[in-house]
């Protein structure tokens, strides 16, 4: 009886894909988050000179 | 101001703790499927996605028709964060799938109804994102965001379905399939655990994301109102 399919590299690339994936949209979430801090920051500081 | 919330990091340590039960349970305790051989496990995460995607989808018409009722630019911001939080994921549903497919179906692609209904719901939604970039009054663009919203959700049921109506080879998971269905397989218990512990762990996982992902909205409407405010 013959066993199963050799496919591993198929499930390696899927996980790969879903952890890559998941770890971009956590970075993006962060940078965005930072950055907008920023401009916060900074339009407060200049509303605060007008 | 806008401190993180102690409720938000209990829920991402929760979040993490059940990602990684799930991917355990996935690796070490769901035995291997004796014909797909170890592609088979792509599956758990692959369905998850998929219905943390529709459930987004569905978030975004329930806040639409929350937005064209109150008026309250919150159910606008939850609108576009869910909408975000659901490409995401149907796009990494509809990759893995594809890399399920290869050696199950022999091809990387096929226009079969799941496939054509989850493309057209993933670029309705994209339509979305794009369309929203190009109107600048926040009223205006909360306004068409929730009618879009409530319209798109059409699209969820069709996708879901598509499979138990049309003519397909894409596997009904629960439910009877087609018999045409190719890649079908019987769920032994264990295989059944592990698949809706992944799915209750992305649902927790996206109540996370959503969590993050509306405090980013809310602190860039206060940087748009800060602008307009300089601007005037």
């Amino acid at each position: 009886m013959e066993g199963p399919a050799n496919t591993l590299a198929y499930m390696i690339a899927g996980y790969a894909i879903i952890f890559t994936v998941l770890a971009v949209y956590l970075v993006s979430l962060v940078v965005r988050w930072r950055n907008l801090r920023q401009d916060e920051e900074t339009l407060r500081e200049i509303e605060k000179k007008r | 101001m806008d401190a993180k919330p102690r409720w938000l990091s209990v829920l991402d340590v929760v979040t993490a703790l059940m990602l990684t039960a799930a991917t355990i349970m996935v690796f070490f305790y769901a035995p291997m499927e004796a014909v797909m051989g170890p592609v088979q496990k792509v599956f758990y995460y692959h369905v998850a996605h998929a219905w943390v995607g529709m459930l987004s989808f569905i978030v975004a018409g329930i806040a639409g028709i929350a937005y064209l009722r109150t008026k309250n630019i919150k159910w606008d911001i939850v609108g576009l964060a869910t909408v975000e939080l659901g490409m995401v994921f149907m796009l990494v549903g509809i990759v893995t799938g594809s890399i399920w497919a290869r050696p199950i179906w022999n091809t990387w692609w096929t226009w079969d109804p799941r496939l054509t209904t989850t493309t057209i719901m993933e670029l309705i939604y994209a339509a979305y994102l794009m369309l929203r970039q190009g109107i600048e009054d926040p009223e205006r663009r909360a306004r068409f965001g929730a009618v879009y919203a409530i319209l798109g959700v059409v699209s969820v049921p069709l996708t879901f379905f598509s499979i138990r109506i049309f003519r397909t080879i894409h596997p009904v998971v629960i439910g009877g399939g087609d018999p045409g269905a190719d890649g079908s397989f019987d769920m032994t218990p264990k295989m059944l655990q592990t698949f809706l512990f992944s799915l209750l762990a992305f649902t927790v996982l996206y109540a996370d994301l959503m969590w993050h992902r509306i405090r980013l909205g809310r602190l860039a409407e206060r940087v748009e109102q800060l602008k307009l405010r300089l601007s005037q």
